[in-house]
Formats: structure tokens, C-alpha cells, sequence
């Protein structure tokens, strides 16, 4: 079955307004991209778009409440209100240093949920 | 059972309170809203008048001359900011000039000392920054500015530490009268008190009928000012009237006692609950003002706010016994120079308390307020003494203003401290400044759920319905 | 009085990169004073992904862009002062500070760097009519509440303004559980970066409606709703497309003010366009050995620029206190904000003190397609570039080449511009 969808390129600041046509899935005609990573783009973007996803967790005995976590490896759009609930769920302590690995392999998706600040014990 | 219940915690009621706290009575305030100062004191000009608009003979004018008078004593007693910068009422032409002079004779037979009539070049002489256009203006150094709701703290602080109960969220249902005096039933309680005293603002109409009494009615009437950052503040260095219309003052333009400049009001017929402003309003207040002051930044705006005037039908104050209703007292339709009268209304209610229940002074009570030191306004010498006495004062909370964490802790635990966002500002100017609070809002909340021990969610913008946060996150 | 050779006030991106190249090029007495109660600046809840990819070829969050240079501070073992508030500073370069522990804080710098940041324009700028009831917050409080608190300001969102900030809440809000109605923008094209409008909103189905604002708020105690209306070509609002929304929370993200209370005081020399101070290409401004760098001077859409030119004014504040760099050189050429440019940054270039890092940073005032971008001095051109897009939400800059130094003698004037090319046109994006 033929699709089209009207997306913006958001590779680089100009923003190119395109019309991309899928049929079964696979990108049969991009029109409207000013190069050629346009095309790429709208691949990826109909057939398995990504996101990184950066959120918060709380954190028992640190200096401070809450600290800011991030997939390492974008996850499937999707997925983003499941990977949500999967980090809010979850429950760490003091000490979190920066790239110390929280969920490992969330949902499966091979990205793991990794700290971005660090929080020490509080004092 | 309460000897006087006071309703409505306004500059008026806090005044009164204060007063009655010396003597040996068990006295109360009733107030619906989380606050002092929540009603008509809260937004309004904050211009202590020198006394020439009233109708001589009128209790306006006889209040509004003595309480300008003794508003530097109260000030001073009661450590709150009072300048008597004077002022200015501006004619444009000859047919305002006339008006400006009628002003003058009124003045003269209210006794208002010192004014002079003056031209156009002694007016710019004296403020560079006023218009071209004006040819002549009526000069009253005795005029003043004050902080209105800084002014009701300080009076509602004092009245508490003597032992003056302070009832905030109630709000008055009902009344009685009952043989030995009154009955009040509010949404939280219910009381007996021997004398009662309305000086429920705009609503004081309704307190009224509440007891059968329907001899005035309170309309509102809206006001809607903005104001300028600090850097404007400088723009002129007296009030500058306009002359007078129907319905109010007309637009002025004034320095505020804490730097910035405010301008406004407009005077506009209005419900009771209305304090909404408009882009009409706001658009007028800036045409106007710019008429007296050409040259100001309107882009400094800051904040605009209404206010509400508490418009008595009868054309004058009514502070009064009801009638028939012994014991009960109102203070209604305090409309301006309201505030400038309010000393001199609480002396005149008290003296009347005095014909029904005996006043017997306490002994080591007095009407004083320990400065509340803000550490802007400080020397370095002080500042350095006060963080060693307590390092909470060195820690600046509020970044626009300059307000530390010491000063927001202390506020919140004097006699009628603050229990919500709204009311620290008020009290310490955490939030009053350029950024609005953007910074230090989610600090001050910190602050007030540790120093009340409530949970983040259950602190208030203003008090009950106004939440600020609607939980944790996770 | 305590004498310092380097103060640098902020210790945010700014600061933090000022310091580490002032004592990369050998200042070792260096003083960060920070008001917050870490380094880091308002990166650390900036929790979302995308800065970095100028500077460290990679994408991260705020606080592992921040954490990065506080790692490097602290490995250069430079000193710094948290939850101190600089309260003035004088033309003689005096800092007086305030903290817990210390009490006042008296230091004659030798040289300071000013990296103060910007905030939040407020309600009050907009003057939007109506009540005020709780429910209004500055985009960038309402961040702190979510991402350093932990706390939700309310359920049913709408987000005046679509920069940046606006854009990272309404995801940031949808995230947590709150339903955001939509983002207003006045202007017809949104000031925020292309992936935030696709990332932020299209991939959660927020509306943006551009060309209209809020004209009313409603509600006494806690925030009811408010009238939004489309605005005309004046950005006036059109009485007749009036309607109400329903939201417990309006949250403001309608511009950055560059925060230079303190160096007005100083009775620095400002710009009233960017509202920061006046630069050269040192980043000093017209007070000797005081320098400037970062949201200060004038707001910055990425944190890499931000470094960029911290670099250029520690670097310059370093040669400042080494004696290098003197302020009696010949009369500086100004930098001028021609045709569809709203202002240029550095003000002054003094060619022979140039360095092979500095740009001219500058904004257009209107969205632009297939036009020439052209720095040139009188006639001479010095530097040309078609662009197929321009927009005022995008900083751009231009490296300033040796040729063009070269190119730049005996000239007072530098002028930055855009010309439209036979093609070009003005676009509106709807």
C-alpha cells in the first residue's frame, strides 16, 4: 500500500520541507530535500524512527533529589512513554557518577539508561 | 468570647487592631483570604494625600488632613518605609489651571500646610522630566509615599505579638446579634464577641446586611496601574497628579517607596471579584502617564495589576455605630485618602469602642515594631555584623532584589508571618523585582514547606486554591 | 582587600571555559564566583540532548556539556566560590560578594570576566491583561521544578512563545504526564531550532500556532484558562478569532534578557539592541580589563558558541594581565549591522589583535532563503556566501581569516549584511 507523508529535514538548520512516499514500508520517493542525507533522513524517519531519550530519576540519600538520566543509544520512538514508565519505575541511591549505567538493555531495545550528572552521597 | 472581633485585615482592621492590643481585651481579626493586605490595600496607589481633595467638612478631608499627620509617627514607630516627597497636581491649560486653583482654596480650608501655586518653569525647575505642556500646578510638600501592605504587616505584626488573634481564611457567613453582643459564623468557626467592626472593604456592604443594616452600599471601582523597573525610578522624584475628574485622581506618576515608578490608575465601574486588567485600561494608564512624563521607558514595564476602590453610596467614610445595632461599628466606603487616613480612622474607632466596653491598658505592651532589616538597605558594616550573627543572611535568595535566605525565614516565623509565595514577597520583596520571581519562586516554596513542614504541593501562590505544584513527578 | 588577578563572575558554561583558558595560558590566580550552589549554570537542568556537536563532535545533555568543564576546572585545581552573590563591582574592578561562610567579600581583580548569563523575559514585559492567579510560569522555572525538584506545576499545559525553552517543556511536560495543548507564537515562524519543533512537538502532536498570542487570563485563585486570538500583520490580536482555552498552566518561554544589572552599575557602555555590554574582538568591554563572554553579552541559541567566545576572553584576559594587551591601539574598526542584520558581536575590531579563533556572531531580524550573505568593508568585499536559509532563531557566525584581517586595513568600518539575490525571497513558514 502507497504512503505519503509531509515531514520537515531536521539534519541541518535548513529544514527542508519533504514529501516522502513509502509502499510497504520501504521510501519509494523523497521530494522537497536539498541533498542527499534528506533521503536518509526520511528513511530512517518512516521505517524505524529513533529517539534519544532524556528524563529525570529520584534518588534516595543524595545531595540532591533528582538526577538526569539518558538512553545511551536512541530507542525506538514507540517506545518512549514505556521507557518512561520502565525509569520511573526504578529506584537508585547515592553515589551516581556521569555514564554510570542504571537500566541495563531497557526494554530490550539495547540502549541502556545511563546517568548524565553526577550525585554524591548526601552528606 | 471575643470583646471585639474586627472583620476584614486590611490596613484599617490592622490599624484598629493594633491600637486595642494594648488594652486588656481579647480581640480578633477575620479575614478571608490568606493574607493581610489582600483586598483593597494590597493594590492601590500607595500615595499618602496632603489633604486638598476632599470636600471640606467632610470626614474625608478631616481624617485625610490628621492622618497625614501622623503617618510619619506611625511609620517610624511601626519601621516601615515613608517619604514625604510631596506633590504635584499638573494643568495642561487654563481651564485645568482653574482647577488646579479651586484645589488650592480646598486645601486652605481643610488646613493643609504649606502648598503654593507655581508655574510651568518652576514645575520643570523642579522635575526635569515633565512635560512642556504644563503650564502651571499646585505644589503640597506634605504629600507622601508608603508601602500600603508593608504598612498592614507591620500593624497586624504588632497587634498579634500583643496578643491579638489573627483568624485568616475565614470568611464571615453570618451574624447575629445576641443579647450580650454578637454572634459570627464563618466557613471555619463560629464566635460571640461583644463589639464587631466592619472593615471588610468592598465587602463591607454585604457584612452590613448580614445584620439587617442597609443605610450604604459598596460599589467597586477598578484601578489598574503598571509598574517599571528600578531603572525608571528616578523618572520624577514627587507624585504628579493630574487634576481630578468624576471618578478619581486621573492618571499619576510616582516614584515607589522602594525605587521603582508606578503609574496609573484608571477608574472603571466593576464587579467585586474583578481584578482583571485590561489592554483599554493598560493602554490608557500609559497614555495618560505619558502626557504628565514623556519621557520614561514603557518597555521597563515590570508588572501591571488592578485594584479595587472600595466606593461608598453615601459620598463620604461612614465610621459609625450601625443603627440601632449597639456595639456594632463600621468602617465603610474608604475610598481614597483611605490610607492616608487610616491612623486617624483607627484613633477615631477606638475612641468610639470606648463609649461601649471599658479600656484598660496592659502593662508592658506598646505599639513598636523591631525593624525588619532588609539586607538591600543595609550598610556593609551591618550586613557583615548580621551574617556572622546568623549565616542564613549572607545566602541571597532573591538575586533582582537582594533578598536572602535569612530574611525570608524570619518572615515567615514574626507574629502574622507569611504562609504563602505571596505573602514573603510582600513582606521581603523576594520576587518583586525584574524577573518576577522566575529564579527565586521554586527557592522561596523550598523554604515555606520546610519552615511550615508541609509537603512542596501544599504551598500556595496566595492562599487556599491557588496551589503551585500538582505533585512529584514520580 | 583580598587581590585576585582573575575574577571571573558565573560559573556556568561562560565562566567555566574562561577560566580553563585564562589558565591554560598561564594564570594560576584565578577566582569562579558562582551563586547556585554548584557550577554549571542553567545547563544542569537543561536535561535535554544536542549540545556539544561543535565543540566535542558528539551530542550530550547539559549537565555532561557542564560536567565536562567543571571536570576540568577542578583538575586544574582553579578556585571557585559557590552560593556567593557578586553584589557590585566597580570600574576599578573592586567585587564585592556575598556568602554564608565569608560574610562580604572584598577582591580587587586585575582582571575580571564578566559571564553573568541571562533570564527569563516575564509576564510583565508581555503585559498580558487579565487575573493572576498561580498557574503562570516562566518556562525556565517550571524546568527547575520538573528537572531539579521534581515537581509537576500542573496537568493541562499551554506554552506562549516557541523558542527553544518553549519547545523542551512541551515535551519535557508531555513526558511527565501532563497534557500540553498547544504552543502560541506570535511571530509567523517559530524562533526555536527545526529538530526541537519536530523532536518536541510534532512527535507528540502539539499543536503550534503560530501568529497568535494569549490576550486574557482567566481564573482567581489557580489558573482557569485564557483567551488566545490569531494577531494581524502588526501583531495585533484580531477580536473576531478570539477563543478560549482551558489549561491550569501557562508557561512563558518569550525571550532571554542578557542579566547586566551589575555591569550597568559599573557604568559599563551597552548595547541596547543585544542589551549587553559593548565588546571588542577581546570580548573586553569599554571598562579596561574587564571582559564579557557568553548569554552576557548577547543570547546565544548553542552552548558551543558559548565556549567559543569564553575562549577568546579568557585567552584575552590571560595576554591582559601578561601585560600583551593594551588598550592604546589605533582607533578600532566598528563592526555594523547592515540590511537584515540585527546586530553584530564584536562591536570593535582592533585588526592587529585579532586571533585566528574569532567570529563575528550576529542574528538577521527576518526569515531569508537563497540570499548572499556579504561582510564587506565600503566597496570592498571581504567575505560572500549564499545561504539558502537564514532565520532570526539561528546565531550565525563568520571566521574571521587572516585575509580578511589583511583585507580589513585602513578601514573604520566593517559592515555585515544580506543581499538578495535575483531569486530571493522573503518567506514566511506557515
Amino acid at each position: 500500500m502507497q504512503e505519503v507523508r509531509e515531514m520537515v529535514c531536521i539534519v541541518c538548520p535548513v529544514g527542508c520541507h519533504m514529501k516522502v512516499t513509502s509502499n510497504e514500508g520501504q521510501v519509494t520517493k523523497v521530494e522537497g530535500n536539498s541533498c542527499k542525507r534528506g533521503i536518509g533522513y526520511a528513511e530512517a524517519e518512516c521505517t524505524h524512527p529513533t529517539r534519544t531519550l532524556t528524563t529525570t530519576m529520584r534518588i534516595k540519600n543524595g545531595e540532591v533529589p533528582m538526577i538526569s538520566v539518558k538512553t545511551d543509544e536512541p530507542v525506538p520512538k514507540s517506545l518512549l512513554m514505556a521507557c518512561m514508565e520502565a525509569i520511573n519505575k526504578a529506584k537508585i541511591q547515592a553515589p551516581i557518577h556521569v555514564g554510570d549505567k542504571i537500566i541495563e538493555n531497557i526494554l530490550d531495545t539495547g540502549s541502556n539508561i545511563v546517568a548524565t550528572r553526577n550525585c554524591e552521597r548526601k552528606a | 468570647m471575643y470583646d471585639v472581633a474586627i472583620i476584614g485585615a486590611g490596613v484599617i482592621g490592622t490599624l484598629t487592631a493594633r491600637l486595642l492590643s494594648l488594652y486588656d481585651l481579647q480581640v480578633c481579626i477575620i479575614e478571608k483570604d490568606g493574607d493581610v493586605a489582600m483586598g483593597t490595600t494590597k493594590a492601590n496607589s500607595a500615595i499618602i494625600h496632603a489633604g486638598y481633595d476632599a470636600k471640606p467638612g467632610s470626614l474625608k478631608a478631616k481624617l485625610n488632613v490628621k492622618g497625614n499627620a501622623m503617618m510619619e509617627q506611625v511609620a517610624k514607630d511601626l519601621a516601615v518605609h515613608f517619604k514625604r516627597i510631596g506633590s504635584f497636581v499638573v494643568a495642561f491649560n487654563d481651564e485645568e489651571m482653574a482647577r488646579v486653583k479651586e484645589l488650592y482654596q480646598r486645601g486652605l480650608d481643610n488646613g493643609v500646610p504649606e502648598m503654593k501655586i507655581i508655574n510651568g518653569n518652576e514645575v520643570r525647575e523642579m522635575e526635569p522630566n515633565l512635560s512642556e505642556d504644563i503650564i502651571g500646578a499646585l505644589y503640597a510638600p506634605t504629600a507622601g509615599i508608603i508601602g500600603p501592605y508593608e504598612l498592614t504587616v507591620a500593624a497586624a505584626e504588632v497587634a498579634v505579638r500583643n496578643g491579638v488573634e489573627l483568624k485568616l481564611e475565614h470568611e464571615v457567613e453570618s451574624i447575629s446579634e445576641e443579647e450580650d453582643g454578637y454572634r459570627i459564623q464563618t466557613n471555619q468557626d463560629s464566635i460571640q464577641t461583644k463589639v464587631v467592626i466592619n472593615a471588610a472593604g468592598i465587602f463591607a456592604d454585604a457584612i452590613a446586611e448580614m445584620v439587617g443594616d442597609h443605610s450604604f452600599e459598596v460599589h467597586a471601582r477598578k484601578g489598574e496601574y503598571m509598574l517599571l523597573d528600578k531603572s525608571q525610578g528616578n523618572t520624577v522624584s514627587r507624585v504628579i497628579f493630574q487634576p481630578p475628574s468624576k471618578v478619581g485622581k486621573g492618571i499619576l506618576v510616582t516614584p515607589t517607596v522602594d525605587g521603582n515608578l508606578l503609574v496609573g490608575p484608571t477608574a472603571d465601574e466593576s464587579q467585586k471579584e474583578d481584578l482583571a486588567t485590561t489592554q483599554k485600561g493598560l493602554e490608557k494608564v500609559l497614555r495618560g502617564a505619558k502626557r504628565s512624563v514623556p519621557s520614561f521607558n514603557e518597555r521597563e514595564v515590570i508588572r501591571s495589576f488592578a485594584g479595587l476602590r472600595a466606593v461608598g453610596s453615601t459620598g463620604d467614610f461612614v465610621i459609625e455605630e450601625a443603627d440601632g445595632l449597639k456595639g456594632f461599628y463600621h468602617a465603610a466606603g474608604i475610598e481614597s485618602p483611605g490610607l492616608s487616613a487610616a491612623p486617624a480612622i483607627a484613633e477615631e474607632l477606638l475612641r468610639k469602642i470606648g463609649d461601649v466596653i471599658e479600656l484598660n491598658k496592659v502593662e508592658n505592651l506598646n505599639l513598636l515594631r523591631k525593624p525588619f532589616k532588609r539586607f538591600s538597605e543595609l550598610t556593609n558594616e551591618e550586613r557583615r555584623e548580621l551574617i556572622k550573627k546568623d549565616p542564613r543572611y549572607g545566602k541571597i535568595v532573591c538575586r533582582c532584589e537582594k533578598v536572602t535566605e535569612g530574611e525570608i525565614i524570619e518572615c515567615i516565623h514574626r507574629p502574622a508571618g507569611a504562609t504563602n509565595l505571596d505573602a514573603v514577597k510582600r513582606r521581603t520583596r523576594a520576587g518583586m523585582g525584574r524577573c518576577q520571581g522566575g529564579f527565586c519562586s521554586p527557592r522561596v516554596v523550598d523554604l515555606l514547606a520546610k519552615e511550615l513542614d508541609l509537603p512542596m504541593e501544599e504551598v500556595t501562590k496566595q492562599g487556599s486554591g491557588s496551589y503551585l505544584l500538582v505533585g512529584k513527578t514520580k | 582587600m583580598e587581590q585576585r588577578e582573575l575574577v571571573i563572575i558565573g560559573g556556568g558554561p561562560a565562566g567555566l571555559a574562561a577560566a580553563v583558558e585564562a589558565y591554560d595560558q598561564g594564570i594560576r590566580d584565578i577566582l569562579i564566583i558562582e551563586r547556585d550552589s554548584e557550577l554549571g549554570g542553567i545547563l544542569q537542568q537543561c536535561i535535554h540532548n544536542g549540545f556539544g556537536l561543535h565543540i566535542f563532535g558528539e551530542e550530550l545533555t547539559g549537565p555532561e556539556y557542564a560536567w565536562r568543564f567543571i571536570e576540568e576546572v577542578k583538575e586544574r585545581g582553579i578556585d571557585y566560590k559557590l552560593n556567593t552573590m557578586v553584589l557590585d563591582i566597580s570600574e576599578k574592578r573592586e567585587v564585592l560578594a556575598v556568602n554564608e561562610e565569608d560574610g562580604l567579600l572584598e577582591i580587587e581583580a586585575k582582571a575580571l570576566v564578566l559571564a553573568m548569563g541571562c533570564r527569563e523575559r516575564t509576564r510583565g514585559a508581555l503585559n498580558i491583561p487579565g487575573m493572576r492567579p498561580a498557574g503562570i510560569y516562566t518556562a525556565g522555572a517550571a524546568q527547575r521544578f520538573v528537572n531539579m525538584e521534581g515537581y509537576l506545576p500542573g496537568k493541562k499545559v499551554v506554552i506562549l512563545g516557541s523558542g527553544d525553552i518553549g519547545l523542551i517543556m512541551a515535551r519535557r511536560m508531555t513526558l511527565e504526564g501532563a497534557k500540553v495543548e498547544m504552543v502560541c507564537e506570535l511571530l509567523p515562524y517559530s524562533g526555536g531550532l527545526t529538530r526541537n519543533i519536530v523532536q518536541c512537538l510534532e512527535d507528540f502532536d502539539i499543536p503550534l500556532k503560530l501568529e497568535h498570542t494569549v490576550t486574557q487570563i482567566h481564573g482567581k485563585d489557580r489558573l482557569e484558562g485564557i483567551t488566545i486570538a490569531q494577531v494581524d500583520a502588526h501583531r495585533k490580536p484580531i477580536k473576531s478569532t478570539e477563543c478560549f482555552v482551558e489549561c491550569d498552566t501557562l508557561l512563558l518561554s518569550v525571550g532571554l534578557i542578557p542579566e547586566n544589572e551589575l555591569s550597568r552599575e559599573a557604568g559599563i557602555n551597552m548595547d541596547h539592541i543585544t542589551s549587553g555590554p559593548v565588546v571588542n574582538e577581546s570580548m573586553e568591554t569599554s571598562i579596561e580589563g574587564v571582559f564579557a563572554c557568553g548569554n552576557v553579552v548577547h543570547v546565544h541559541d548553542l552552548v558551543d558558541f558559548v565556549t567559543d567566545e569564553s575562549r577568546v576572553a579568557g585567552r584575552c584576559a590571560a595576554s591582559y594581565l601578561r601585560g600583551k594587551h593594551s588598550s592604546e591601539q589605533e582607533d578600532p574598526i566598528v563592526t555594523k549591522a547592515g540590511e537584515g542584520i540585527r546586530y553584530v558581536i564584536p562591536h570593535h575590531i582592533r585588526h592587529q589583535l585579532l586571533q585566528k579563533e574569532n567570529k563575528l556572531f550576529f542574528r538577521v531580524l527576518d526569515i531569508y532563503s537563497d540570499v548572499k550573505l556579504v561582510v564587506r568593508c565600503d566597496d570592498q568585499i571581504l567575505y560572500s556566501k549564499k545561504k539558502r536559509k537564514l532565520a532570526p532563531g539561528e546565531m550565525e557566525s563568520i571566521p574571521i581569516t587572516d585575509q580578511m584581517i589583511v583585507n580589513m586595513e585602513g578601514y573604520s568600518e566593517v559592515t555585515v549584511e544580506i543581499q538578495q539575490s535575483g531569486l530571493g525571497v522573503r518567506e514566511c513558514k506557515k
